[in-house]
């Protein structure tokens, strides 16, 4: 594994984009690594476009930033549109089937693909949709280990109801299912 | 040594905290918000006071007040707010009130946007307000670095008797990392010049009207030789790579971190690149530019805004090396534009 | 065919941006069906705030301007003063009009300024996150008032309609909500009544809004609206406080 890596997740305000990377963040964190987390969004409170990029180094991070993330995760179309051709030559998609109606125009890249609305409604759990699409990619990944990652799952989620603690884990882990049977 | 993932105003937040921070007025605006927002959770609970301001125009005064009580009290806001505190900082850099006054900068000028933004560096370094004075600014790069210096910025306010600016980047302000949390401060200097009740003493008196001629010499005087003094003894700069480097690149802030991966980036291509990223905005660490001067071909100037430390470089370098400056309005640039520049320079000037 | 509804012409094409449930939407129509029923959309000239609606010079189709934070009143006197006959209209906010901008709002209302503030309360700052405004209520939680807005340390919430009826300046001061049809009929009605006031150059009118921000308040839409009526009208009652008769 390369020693750094940078994951760009991206879709609308209020899709979870920002929660899910800070999940990664304070899981790889928790591995003992160095990370950092970069949000940039619209200045609406709900419907703009959220993404953020998450750094995972075993060395001190000097640029939180690319214009070249390794693998993106991709929630909506806008996001594939407007992220597609900045991953690196050979990275990793990882796209919401539910949200994104038409194929990456790229051959290099690896394409990985996730119903995730579909997912989560089959849970009755519209908000967990995030993360589904975030044990899919663990699972594919490991960047942080599933299991390490589930280790964290109370501390990151600390505050919360039981209930939601409860609701995410089970999604989380139907995404990794889905990446097990599917990927 | 355990490390707490932070944001950095939280993590700039949590480090006025440590440094015995007791007192926040601020009003909030985007992206300074959520260091109010810190404070409006933490400081009830350690007996400290909380107050959101009217605007940013009384929180300044309400930084006076605070500050005259002999407690370490800060605001937080960005340019625009920043704009409306420049008479209430006068007054306090003359009446020699310490504190701390946070700029998470964003665009400008006027409403500008939310993006990040260098373009306050002029307003904080010539003093914004009206008179000789300066303030202390301090140019963070890491969540770490806001927690470090915001405990720096009160021993120095205090040191002192002067407000000091901490300044940062929006994108500074809303990036995580792991930050190793400090242990708290316990020593704090005397202060017999605070009005909080003459009880055992002759009254003090806090004031910045002298309307004699000698007198308010005499007190500009005092000031200035104070400013000598700080000058004399904190400048702060960071150097990366610089003894063998043909094109010293100049930054603070994120942008300087950042540039750092362009720096080893272009040292791969055969660019013999370094940088300096002075931490102390003023005093400006001129002896680090002038140091490059004799050794390096040329200095990059690398800002978020359309040009204002690079008047500071230019000063410093006194002519003896070409100063260029490259400048982006709205985000902090990515690392590999940065590499493209110097490698752009280094074919150019024939470095390669 | 006879067209029964259309988008007035006091507004543009352009799509609010607005939250799914926020009000603001209502009320710059309202405004604009105002604009158009008086025919002055020509000779009206509106001042926007810096908050969720820092945009409205986007939506409204009348010279627009924008305003530093809180200070439309100010800049809406100056253009009064120097074209007396045109239509001087301001939106605004809690933070734009009750916090940095009281003293601008105290002062057009005390010299009389013949213009139309538009004042939208939601009881906090929306665009920048949800926090506390002088208009929170008490025991509300907000970002800077997380253990609930306690008397004895932010004090009690300011009841701007009231506090400018007591100036002889004011000419109309009115408190509507946007909360159900009637009362959305009623806003309507008030505005129009603010800027006839304008016309007949009585003096300073105000129609302050009991609005919804249901993002930041953590409800749904339809809840939002309950929450208004239940939490903000028996705090801030509606009603006229204000009404100078033409002599």
């Amino acid at each position: 594994m390369e020693s750094e890596k940078q994951i760009l997740f991206a879709g609308f305000g209020g899709q979870g984009v920002l929660s899910m990377s800070q999940f990664l963040a304070y899981a790889a964190m928790g591995t003992g690594k160095n990370v950092t987390w970069v949000p940039s969004y619209g200045a609406e409170m709900r419907g703009g476009t959220a993404n953020c990029l998450v750094t995972i180094a075993s060395e001190e991070i000097s640029s939180p930033l690319t214009e070249n993330p390794s693998m993106a995760v991709i929630m909506n179309k806008p996001s594939l549109d407007r992220f597609e051709n900045k991953v690196q030559p050979n990275g990793i998609l990882f796209i919401n089937s539910s949200m994104v109606d038409r194929k990456c125009r790229r051959d290099d890249l690896t394409v990985l693909e996730v119903p995730v609305n579909q997912l989560a409604e089959e849970l009755d759990n519209l908000r967990g949709a995030n993360m589904i699409l975030l044990g899919a990619y663990l699972e594919k990944t490991r960047v942080v280990e599933v299991e390490e990652a589930l280790e964290h799952f109370e501390q990151i989620f600390s505050g919360k109801r039981e209930e939601i603690i409860r609701k995410n884990r089970q999604a989380f882990l139907a995404g990794v299912e889905y990446a097990r049977k599917n990927w | 040594m355990k490390k707490v993932l932070m944001k950095g105003n939280e993590a700039l937040a949590e480090g006025a905290l440590i440094a015995g921070c007791r007192g926040f007025f601020g009003y909030p605006i985007t992206p300074s918000s959520e260091i109010a927002e810190y404070m409006a959770r933490k400081l009830p609970k350690i007996g400290g006071a909380f107050i959101q301001a009217e605007s940013e125009l009384a929180a300044i005064n309400m930084i006076y007040g605070g500050s005259s009580t002999g407690t370490r009290v800060m605001t937080a806001s960005s340019g625009p707010g920043i704009s409306l505190k420049q008479e209430g900082i006068s007054f306090i850099s003359e009446a020699e009130l310490p504190c701390l006054i946070v700029n998470v900068s964003r665009g400008g000028p006027g409403l500008g946007g939310i993006q990040p933004s260098q373009a306050d560096y002029f307003q904080a370094t010539r003093g914004g307000g009206h008179g000789d004075y300066r303030i202390i600014v301090l140019a963070p790069s890491s969540s770490q670095e806001m927690m470090d210096l915001a405990i720096l910025a009160f021993e120095l306010a205090d040191k002192y008797r002067t407000p000091v600016m901490l300044m940062a980047e929006g994108t500074l302000g809303n990036l995580m990392e792991p930050v190793i949390v400090r242990e708290a401060v316990t020593e704090f200097p005397d202060k017999p010049w605070v009005t909080t009740g003459c009880v055992g003493r002759k009254p003090n008196v806090i004031n910045t009207l002298h309307l004699t001629q000698e007198e308010l010499e005499g007190r500009n005087r005092h000031l200035t030789e104070k400013y000598r003094m700080i000058s004399e003894n904190e400048k702060r700069a960071e150097s990366f790579l610089l003894d063998d480097a043909d094109i010293v690149v100049v930054a603070f802030g994120l942008l300087a971190r950042i540039i750092k991966k362009s720096v080893m980036e272009a040292r791969k291509k055969g660019v013999k690149a370094g940088l300096i990223r002075p931490v102390t905005l003023w005093p400006f660490p001129d002896e680090h530019i002038q140091a490059v001067s004799r050794t390096a071909r040329i200095i990059l100037s690398v800002e978020i805004n359309m040009g204002q430390m690079v008047e500071d470089i230019r000063l410093a370098a006194g002519g003896k090396i070409p100063v260029e400056f490259y400048g982006r309005i709205g985000f902090t640039p990515n690392p590999e534009e940065i590499t493209r520049q110097l490698l752009f320079i280094a074919e150019r000037e024939g470095l390669l | 065919m006879k067209t029964v509804f259309k988008k007035p012409e006091s507004l543009t094409d352009a799509k609010f941006h607005y939250c799914p449930g926020c009000t603001h939407g209502i009320i710059h129509r309202l405004i604009a069906e105002c604009l158009d029923e008086l025919k002055i959309r020509e000779q009206t000239i509106g001042i926007c705030p810096v908050g969720c609606s820092v945009l409205a010079y986007e939506y409204f189709n009348c010279d627009m301007l924008e305003a530093a934070h809180g200070r439309a009143p100010a800049i809406a006197t100056a253009i009064k003063r120097l074209l007396p006959d045109r239509y001087l209209f301001t939106y605004q906010g809690d933070g734009d009009l009750a916090s940095i901008g009281m003293g601008e709002i105290v002062h057009a209302s005390l010299r009389g300024e013949k213009i139309t503030v538009i004042f939208v309360n939601n009881t906090l700052y929306g665009m920048t996150g949800g926090q506390m405004a002088p208009t929170t209520l008490l025991g509300q939680v907000t970002t800077t008032s997380p253990y609930g807005r306690s008397k004895d340390w932010e004090g009690y919430p300011a009841k701007m309609a009231e506090l400018l009826a007591q100036n002889e300046g004011s000419a109309y001061i009115c408190r509507t909500a946007v909360n159900d049809p009637p009362n959305v009929v009623k806003t309507k009605r008030a505005i129009k009544k603010a800027l006839q006031t304008q016309a007949k150059g009585l003096g300073f009118s105000m129609v302050e809004v009991l609005s919804t921000c249901p993002t930041n308040w953590g409800l749904s839409p339809v809840e939002a609206m309950k929450w208004v009526e239940e939490n903000m009208i028996p705090y801030y009652p509606l009603g006229e406080f204000k009404v100078k008769e033409e002599k």
